[in-house]
């Protein structure tokens, strides 16, 4: 019996390399999205505690903006936080956010102590909506249209260089639709 | 000139490392001795051509030499001089440059510290640790390049992350990684020993102070990096189960099994399978762990930059290193014979036990770590494994080894009694199950695992103080005799009991902050106050900073008990102009029942400053255990019967030796 048994963990660490091999070819942040070149879902989000204006469809219909999933329970979305905020200064492109899965207050008190970066905030509190955006973890990114099409889906922390190299160029490339 | 200088010494080193390894092969089928000559000279040389290699990538940082793409990516004239150095292993190339300098610092202390080792077993040893070396070091030249060249050089760098400038974070690679490479030397001289075909308790006495070593620098390493997530991110936790965190509990887990084996091995020649193959498993976990932040196969607070290509590299380098050691586990394993053979009540079975458990508990967390990966990728549906999972599967799995904590340090070799053990440890279990009930009656009924964490503690505490009281024969007779008894136990033993007192400490600690902790969130303007767990916390002040590369906002609060003022509280909101970002230094007052812990943000017109407050019960005395446990593993390392590294053949481990349980 030993003779096999002495394999497993080879054959475990071998199932494991498998494994990584075929994750490292699906890029975890290169997840199609079954939205893209669809309509947004129709929502309508209320707002976070503190603000007055919640974040519907609507809102984001006419021009290029990025859509943002946040939560201030969120490591990732903290590092990707201070780009948001170069973003929203440098006013190239308005990005709406939708809280995640927070407590009442929380994302409130997360913005109030970093920043706000976002011209309109919704709050998804159950997470109901993050199913039909098919989000697999924040911060999750989606760059939308004109005509309110989801056209590409960021997955994980927007660096500088994915800034730089991915999602700048396609927004001035929306713009020229 | 300097970049160029280091990128060739770089270049030297990877030769030297590949040449080692394949002349050792060659020189040891051909049994010239010469060879044993040239594998020491060639360790000394890798270490001496990285260290000056490492020299000069610290010495760009220094001079802030921005035509160098890592310098000018992560720094900036602004910084202070001492994180200007610390950046430099605060990215992804200088960091992996650090693991190469670490990794041929271990073989360079083997050229001297193992003289004494057989000359065939310590040359297979070098072989494979220059192996290990030369593959990193090709990792590094050929995809995470440290000196690159960037023209136009621009006129500043862009900052490190301010989030990264921290005591705490700038000390805890270093300490990291000193201990995943440590278990680099327990790994070559396993494959050796497999290759070489012996493996006994010698090989176990030689190979014991290096695990032990490098378990202590991973202890000392997680701590700092559960400290750095404490004071410096600010969102009030030490662990979040995050995959890198669990990346490195895992070579923890697997290198405290291994350790507990080696001991075994070394006093009763049995579990030799087992020992060989934890001392592979704590290296691989170790190496899974550097694949998991370098390939960006886990987006995490704390990856560098996503780069599936280095990630492919580095999946071959695993493939070839735990793939073949594994492999050659497989075909010599069934040559383990143990020698020992030893009963179900003994201490041999509850260190089996106890690798048993860890290595579940390691594949718990592997499971943890992996599978809400593996669902996404073969399907559309998402779960997140968080701290319910391990709450529910990890903590009682380790709650349960932990209460065999004391037993196994008295329950003799070979054959134990059952009653002479519970003579001496029933006023633990006394002293346990009152520290329960009060537990469960006084801090909070609701909370059954905050009893349970208090009984187990008390449990692990007041055992193993029984334990050396046993071992001294404290008031059994003269105290004079006692201290002279305490005084020739070996260092080893007061290892094992100091860093058992440290795990002690550490559950009861991990108990307060997780159980007991209070929190509580209100917009404050000077001169407001709340109350939270018998404090009244009161704003005093607010006043701006200027420092050279932030600026502040820093609110002085004032905490009273009874009407009297205790303490004073600084808390401070920084914001870093040329990375745009903001940080939070918590304001925490460290007192011995626990820790009051404030956060300020940014104002709103108003309403005042959003101020966040938690108390947490016995934070300071999670530092105090996991240094103890440390303490414990470096007593250990110093225990001069394992110093002489079998200088001494005479001296054969099976034999009962003194500190065997009376």
């Amino acid at each position: 019996m030993s003779r096999f048994l002495v394999f497993a963990p080879l054959a475990l660490f071998l199932a494991l390399a498998g494994y990584f091999a075929v994750g490292l070819r699906e890029d975890p942040t290169d997840i199609p999205s079954q939205l893209i070149d669809a309509p947004l879902p129709e929502f309508d989000l209320p707002p976070i505690q503190g603000f007055d204006e919640g974040l519907s469809s609507a809102d984001l219909a006419g021009e290029v903006v990025l859509l943002n999933y946040f939560g201030s329970w969120c490591p990732p979305c903290l590092v990707e936080h201070p780009m948001l905020m170069q973003i929203a200064r440098s006013g190239e492109v308005p990005i709406y956010g939708i809280d995640w899965r927070d407590p009442p207050g929380a994302g409130t008190a997360w913005l109030q102590r970093h920043g706000n970066p976002y011209t309109r905030i919704g709050d998804d509190a159950s997470g109901r909506l993050a199913i039909e955006f098919g989000i697999t973890g924040a911060p999750e990114t989606f760059v939308i249209d004109r005509q309110g099409r989801v056209r590409y889906r960021h997955v994980g922390v927007i660096t500088q260089d994915v800034w730089r190299e991915t999602l700048r160029p396609m927004i001035e490339a929306l713009r020229e639709e | 000139m300097i970049a160029e200088l280091g990128h060739f010494l770089l270049i030297l080193a990877f030769c030297v490392a590949v040449l080692q390894s394949g002349l050792t092969i060659a020189g040891l089928r051909a049994n010239d001795p010469a060879i044993f000559g040239f594998a020491r000279a060639g360790a000394l040389a890798q270490f001496g051509l990285i260290l000056v290699s490492f020299g000069c990538l610290t010495w760009l940082f220094a001079v802030s030499d921005f035509s160098v793409l890592v310098v000018a990516d992560n720094s900036h004239t602004d910084k202070p001089f001492l994180y200007k150095l610390t950046g430099v292993w605060g990215n992804h190339e200088g960091s992996m440059l650090l693991w190469c300098l670490i990794l041929t610092a271990y073989t360079a202390v083997l050229a001297y510290a193992g003289k004494a080792v057989a000359p065939k077993l310590i040359t297979l040893t070098f072989a494979v640790q220059s192996a290990i070396t030369a593959a990193f070091t090709a990792f590094l030249l050929f995809t995470s390049n440290p000196f690159a060249r960037l023209w136009p050089a621009p006129l500043n760098g862009n900052d490190l992350n301010p989030l990264l400038q921290d005591p705490g974070l700038a000390s805890h690679p270093p300490m990291l990684y000193a201990g995943y490479v440590g278990f680099s030397i327990t790994f070559s001289f396993a494959v050796a020993a497999l290759i070489e075909g012996r493996v006994d308790a010698r090989w176990a006495r030689i190979v014991r102070p290096w695990a032990l070593a490098a378990w202590t620098f991973l202890t000392i390493g997680i701590a700092l990096g559960a400290s750095w997530a404490y004071y410096e991110l600010g969102w009030g936790g030490w662990w979040a189960w995050d995959p890198v965190e669990n990346a490195s509990l895992m070579p923890w887990l697997a290198g405290t099994a291994f350790i507990h084996s080696l001991r075994v091995m070394e006093k009763r020649d049995t579990l030799k399978a087992w020992t060989v193959l934890l001392a592979l498993m704590s290296f691989s976990l170790s190496l899974v762990g550097t694949f998991l932040v370098r390939s960006g196969i886990i987006t995490s607070v704390h990856a560098f930059a996503v780069d599936p290509e280095r990630g492919v590299f580095i999946l071959l380098i695993l493939l070839v290193l735990i793939g073949g050691a594994l492999f050659l586990f497989g075909l010599r394993a069934a040559t383990l014979k143990p020698t020992g053979v030893f009963s179900p009540v003994s201490r041999e079975s509850s260190l089996l036990i106890n690798n048993i458990v860890f290595s579940v508990a390691c594949a718990v967390v592997l499971f943890g770590t992996f599978y809400p990966l593996f669902v996404t990728t073969v399907s559309d549906e998402t779960l997140t494994i968080g701290a319910p999972f391990y709450n529910a599967v990890f903590n009682p799995l380790m709650g349960a080894l932990f209460v065999l904590v004391p037993i196994s340090g008295l329950i003799a070799w070979k054959r134990g009694k059952l009653d002479r053990i519970w003579q001496t440890l029933w006023p633990a279990l006394a002293a346990s199950a009152a520290a329960l009930v009060i537990a469960f009656w006084l801090a909070d009924r609701e909370k059954l695992a905050g009893a349970l964490g208090t009984g187990l503690a008390v449990w692990v505490g007041v055992g193993v103080l029984l334990d050396l009281k046993s071992r001294i024969k404290l008031f059994e007779i003269d105290f004079s005799a006692s201290m002279a008894r305490a005084r020739n136990l070996p260092l080893g033993i007061w290892g094992m009991i100091v860093a058992h007192l440290g795990l002690a400490v550490a559950i009861i600690a991990i108990t307060g902050v997780s159980a007991w902790k209070h929190e509580t969130r209100a917009f404050m303007a000077e001169g407001d106050s709340v109350a939270l767990g018998g404090y009244v916390i009161t704003l005093t002040e607010v006043n701006q900073a200027r420092e050279a590369n932030y600026i502040a906002e820093i609110g002085r609060f004032e905490a009273s008990r009874n009407g009297e003022v205790v303490t004073d509280i600084m808390s401070e909101s920084r914001f870093y102009p040329v990375r745009g970002m903001g940080t939070t230094e918590a304001g925490i007052v460290g007192r011995i029942q626990g820790d009051l812990y404030v956060t300020i943000g940014e104002r709103v017109e108003g309403r005042g400053w959003p101020v966040h407050i938690y108390i947490y019960p016995l934070a300071i005395w999670l530092w105090i255990g996991s240094v103890i446990l440390a303490l414990g593993g470096l007593l250990s390392i110093l225990d001069r019967g394992r110093r002489s590294l079998g200088r001494n053949p005479a001296k054969t481990p099976v034999t009962t030796a003194p500190e065997a349980a009376e």
